[in-house]
């Protein structure tokens, strides 16, 4: 039935995690962006949340908290409203977890998923990403080559979250066997693995600059059958990258929320020609625009993530949402700057940051996973 | 649970709707050349339509809310013509206004009667608190002099919802709703008007010459003027509020025509979108192609949000004025951008293409412009008073 109505639960996953994003993931944005780096301890604290163990069975250790995308957007949101880089950073083990929940053996989730059931944080990440400025998930250059019981991988992935202390990557490669995102295979590559560099420094990048991301170089890297996800049978590659996108779109979402919560109030106080800028149309129908597109991308997002919670091919909606939430996100982000005049360039303020996030967030896929 | 699947029951029904949107169809370019010829009531088949409302009698728990099949059904009629709306049992905007504003036995006494609206006058349009035309109470009759314009169906309407000021110092709590039916002495439709585009959506023109009505024909009933402030206007301006999500679903439902059959044609001659891919294994043309359908998708679900609120029982003013903001936007551009996909072929009279383009550009004119939304919104999120912002 149509309803925009969360459950009593999600409610209050949101108002939990709303307090949480605005007390920890917000205090230690700047600084953190600045560092480059991500304090540890943030990441245990938002650990005890239990936002990956929650997604483990109980029977591997979890609390076995029933798989919802749509609950998921809803934390996601709320996350990258505090922070996005902090809030990639934190979930990245979802990268892992929710691949191997949705698709693993059993075998696998018995052998990986109690490793996410420790009190302190732990880390494993997806490689999605290639070297190309065309890059395209249908067109990988990463192979699996069958070689005795086992498989070869050949490849070089970029910008993997979290990849400087991940101790397994979870590698998407081509299959060579079915069309378009229905190929897709990925394999569990542990850190150590024979043949896998991982560069040596931290990736820089414009924007999500707290965010450790890492080259990784696979040279004949072999694994066993066993390392195939979903065992003989694959993966669904089209429900792994339509959870990634929406993940990425989730993000936009999140911070173009935070752009105009601090624009608003800010054009209401900022004073020019004798009255406030929020009081001159120019000014106002950008911030009526944002109240407008945040409605809209969350709607699109959320339609999408109930598909994936249905288990329906979500490909089409997917593809709405995040071609719409690119564009609408990026926009907030600019005219949230432009509110602020030259303040709004001003390392001071965060709005500079967000435009850089936003720009990150609406190039790139692989980030988080509803 | 937030969810946007819609059962096999609402299925069928839009299912139905699309069949009869598909037959009006076939007479929408006759119509839209000859509209003083335009009778809804004289199409062949229309006479072997079920009224789409008569399936939803009973309602399984998992079936969609009514408010939101109305926004669906508005969308899936208009993607047939628009002139299909014209056929529709459930009456103009003054039925709309009546429901909203009118006391239940008002309500009940005037069931059924296919009622427009009057506010706009030759000299205002979105500041309706400026309304000249006057109501009078002499004994129990009230007198109405005033002249109205752009009235919808007010030609074929058994009666008009006219907005009236009972004391123009008095700002907007001095305007009421009145209720005048066809014949009353003093009551004359001068013109109707021609159009852009929903030609054979008639639009009227009209006189009140010292027009008497009975006092109940009062909507509400409340005679008192509210203090200035007290929010009198509230209460008109709340039929709003259902009427703006239905006419953005209708503009929609024009752009869906208009992208369903720019779809269609292009892949014939140029290859299915491929959904799987980046972008940059996409033509341009395919990605404007997905670029519109998100637009369209996502004004559609503010539309069915604002409707939904409603529909709860939750306030949704902002809501409201967000679906036809973005609703009246997107017909308008999304209707715009499909001409310029189709190029010169596109512009012809042998296609409904520029039928949809012509049509669809009233969504972002009545029922407030696209900028008195923008106002709206604004005042709602900055809580801002008129004053404050204007």
């Amino acid at each position: 039935m149509i309803s925009f109505g969360p459950t009593e639960e999600q409610e209050l996953v949101r108002e939990t995690l709303r307090e949480f994003a605005a007390s920890e993931l917000r205090e230690a944005a700047r600084v953190s962006d600045e560092a480059g780096a991500v304090p540890a301890e943030l990441l245990d604290k938002t650990w005890e949340l239990g936002l990956i163990s929650g997604a483990i069975p109980t029977e591997f250790g979890g609390d076995g908290t029933e798989r919802s995308p749509v609950t998921n957007a809803i934390i996601l949101e709320e996350l990258s409203h505090g922070c996005a880089s902090l809030a990639v950073a934190a979930l990245a083990p979802g990268l892992f977890v929710q691949p191997l929940v949705d698709f693993g053996t059993e075998q696998q989730k018995a052998d990986y998923l109690p490793l996410f059931t420790t009190s302190k944080f732990h880390v494993a990440s997806l490689a999605l990403h290639e070297p190309s400025f065309a890059f395209d998930l249908t067109n990988l250059k990463t192979f699996a080559e069958v070689k005795g019981e086992g498989y070869e991988l050949s490849g070089h992935k970029r910008l993997v979250p979290m990849g400087d202390r991940a101790s397994h990557f979870l590698v998407v490669a081509r299959g060579g066997t079915r069309e378009g995102l229905d190929d897709l295979e990925a394999f569990i590559v542990p850190r150590d693995a024979p043949g896998l560099r991982i560069g040596p420094e931290p990736e820089k990048t414009m924007g999500l600059r707290s965010l450790p991301f890492s080259k990784l170089e696979l040279d004949r890297v072999a694994v066993p059958e066993a390392a195939r996800l979903g065992g003989p049978d694959g993966i669904d590659g089209r429900r792994l990258i339509n959870s990634c996108r929406l993940g990425s779109a989730t993000l936009a979402l999140g911070l173009s929320r935070a752009v105009m919560e601090i624009a608003l109030p800010y054009a209401k106080q900022r004073v020019a020609f004798g009255k406030p800028i929020a009081q001159k149309q120019t000014i106002a129908f950008m911030l009526a625009d944002m109240a407008i597109e945040l409605n809209s991308m969350r709607w699109l997002i959320w339609k999408a993530a109930s598909q994936l919670e249905r288990g329906l091919d979500a490909t089409r909606a997917t593809t709405l949402a995040q071609t719409y939430t690119n564009r609408e996100s990026m926009k907030i982000a600019d005219n949230g700057v432009q509110i602020f005049g030259g303040h709004g360039y001003i390392r001071d303020y965060p709005v500079e940051m967000w435009y850089r996030n936003a720009r990150t967030l609406t190039v790139l896929d692989g980030l988080c996973a509803l | 649970m937030i969810d946007f699947e819609l059962t096999e029951h609402d299925q069928e029904i839009l299912a139905e709707v699309r069949r009869q949107a598909l037959i009006c169809r076939q007479y929408a370019r006759h119509h839209d050349e000859n509209e003083a010829e335009f009778v809804p009531e004289e199409l062949p088949e229309a006479k072997d339509f079920t009224n789409p409302y008569s399936l939803m009698a009973t309602r399984g728990e998992n079936d969609a809310p009514l408010g939101i099949m109305a926004m669906l059904i508005a969308a899936g009629s208009a993607w047939g013509d628009y002139s299909v709306r014209m056929r529709e049992d459930s009456g103009g905007l003054g039925n709309a206004a009546l429901a909203a504003a009118g006391t239940l036995e008002q309500i009940e006494r005037w069931k059924g009667k296919r009622l427009a609206m009057a506010i706009t006058e030759p000299s205002c349009g979105s500041d309706s608190k400026a309304i000249q035309t006057s109501a009078v109470l002499d004994g129990e009759e009230w007198v109405i002099n005033g002249e109205k314009i752009f009235v919808t169906t007010g030609c074929r309407a058994d009666g008009v919802v006219v907005w009236a000021t009972l004391d123009k110092s008095a700002g907007r709590g001095g305007i009421k709703s009145f209720i005048i039916f066809k014949g009353t002495p003093g009551f004359e439709v001068t013109h109707k008007e021609k159009k852009l585009g929903i030609r054979a959506d008639d639009t009227a023109a009209m006189v009140f010459r010292d027009c008497r009505i009975p006092r109940d024909h009062l909507l509400g009933l409340k005679e008192s003027i509210p203090k200035k402030g007290a929010g009198g206007f509230r209460g008109v301006m709340k039929t709003f509020n259902n009427t703006r999500p239905f006419v953005a679903a209708v503009g929609l439902g024009m752009a869906q025509a208009a992208l369903d059959f720019t779809r269609d044609v292009l892949t014939q001659e140029g290859g299915e979108i491929n959904w799987d891919v980046g972008k940059h294994s996409r033509s341009a043309v395919q990605q404007e192609l997905i670029e519109i359908e998100a637009d369209i998708e996502a004004a559609m679900l503010n539309v069915l949000h604002a409707s939904w609120l409603g529909g709860n029982r939750q306030p949704n003013n902002l809501e409201a004025s967000i679906s036809k903001a973005k609703g009246g936007e997107i017909a308008r551009t999304a209707t715009s951008r499909c001409l310029e996909l189709l190029g010169g072929l596109g512009i012809t009279r042998d296609y409904l293409a520029e039928k949809w383009f012509r049509d669809a550009r009233i969504t972002d004119i009545y029922e407030g412009t696209g900028q008195i939304q923008y106002l709206i919104i604004a005042r709602e999120i900055l809580e801002y008073r008129s004053a404050e912002l204007s």
